[in-house]
């Protein structure tokens, strides 16, 4: 049981630096690059902007969703 | 870091750990979290109207997340789910109304915290005393098991919610992935109404009013009642963001980078619900409406909004 749950611990620290590396490249090149522009879509088209904020983040929230679920079947793949 | 579209300096880390908090919250107990992700971006610094939308986008992300979790887990009743969307729709929009109405009256501020005191403590002793005592019943009854658990529920308001599941009021609706034989469509627009209202009217999502809803008065079970509430708030809550959004209260950006945290977080707690009973999650969540009663209570005493 302590075998299987340092495992588990183990491989989720993994998953975690993982995810913290690919979330500064994010940070960094797709905030940066969509920063200006949604403000100014945010200033001179206001339903646009509110279209596309939903979009947004239920697009990351599935591309993120995915890609967690790789991590985790990968990672625990290896591991087993 | 900046965010150009509220004008905020925030650290991206900060906005991380929030939302991987709030994440977890939300994936175990299906609620949004409004109650502290509200005031730790107003303890940044950002203005209460973009903290209110900014964190509604940001759920919306989240229960994504949390929800087609709970979904792969067999938790999300999609029929209930669809239903309950319509009402906490309505309900969120009166609650907006009567908010106004009170602005237009001048006493806004002392009767929402009265309400939301009284609520948020009324929910906490209720669940406090039903969850006890039927884990009381349970361990008179059952040896302890270990590993994943079952996710039908015993629940010592059984007795209620089948009086209220008998209420022939036409048209009656079947809910079998949640066990539910017939059920009035009325009850269920109601409570969702009710949740929309509270939601509308103290603020976040209403998620600490419809779970227990769910359970005690349509009588679902705990596991489905927090995935089915997450698919509801997806629905919900992209409404209000949108909303939001065309009023100017929105910065998506910051949403997004709260979001990369609350992706992970909100997939850890939807897992850990496996491993815990009904009743278990439901007495672990009575801390949660508290923290809400003190945050108003602290307003309310020092008039600073947090």
């Amino acid at each position: 049981m302590k075998k299987q749950t340092a495992r588990t611990l183990r491989a989720f620290a993994i998953e975690l630096a993982i995810y913290a590396l690919l979330i500064v490249a994010y940070f960094f090149l797709v905030l940066h690059l969509l920063g200006e522009w949604l403000y100014g879509l945010e200033i001179h088209h206001r339903y646009t902007y509110a279209g596309l904020s939903i979009l947004l983040i239920v697009g990351q929230a599935v591309l993120l969703e995915s890609l967690t679920t790789f991590l985790i079947r990968l990672i625990r793949g290896r591991s087993e | 870091m900046f965010f150009p579209i509220s004008g905020a300096d925030i650290s991206p880390i900060y906005l991380v750990i929030v939302g991987f908090v709030i994440g977890i919250l939300g994936g175990f107990f299906g609620v949004g979290g409004s109650f502290i992700a509200g005031p730790a971006l107003r303890l940044v610094g950002l203005d209460w109207n973009f903290a209110v939308g900014t964190d509604l986008a940001h759920i919306v992300g989240k229960s994504v997340v949390a929800a087609k979790r709970h979904r792969a887990l067999g938790n999300v009743d999609l029929r209930l789910g669809l239903i309950m969307a319509l009402g906490t729709i309505a309900g969120a929009e009166a609650g907006a109304q009567l908010i106004q109405m009170l602005k237009r009256a001048g006493n806004v501020n002392l009767v929402v915290s009265i309400v939301a005191i009284v609520v948020y403590l009324s929910i906490s002793t209720f669940m406090l005393w039903e969850s006890r005592k039927t884990l009381k019943s349970q361990k008179r009854q059952l040896p302890n098991v270990n590993g994943p658990v079952a996710k039908t529920d015993k629940s010592a308001f059984r007795p209620v919610t089948r009086a209220i599941q008998r209420l022939k009021i036409w048209p009656m609706v079947a809910l079998p992935t949640s066990g539910v034989k017939a059920i009035s469509l009325w009850i269920i627009l109601l409570i969702a109404f009710v949740g929309g209202l509270f939601g509308g009217f103290l603020g976040g999502g209403g998620g600490y009013i419809r779970m227990p809803s769910m359970v005690y008065v349509l009588g679902i079970p705990t596991h489905l009642a927090v995935g089915t509430d997450l698919f509801e708030i997806v629905i919900s809550a992209s409404y209000g963001t949108f909303s939001h959004a065309v009023k100017g209260n929105v910065d998506i950006l910051i949403a997004l980078v709260m979001h990369t945290g609350a992706a992970i977080g909100a997939q850890i707690g939807a897992i850990s619900t496996q491993y815990f009973a009904g009743p278990k999650i439901r007495l672990a969540f009575v801390p949660l409406p508290l923290i809400g009663a003190a945050i108003v209570i602290y307003t309310l005493f020092t008039g600073d909004k947090l």
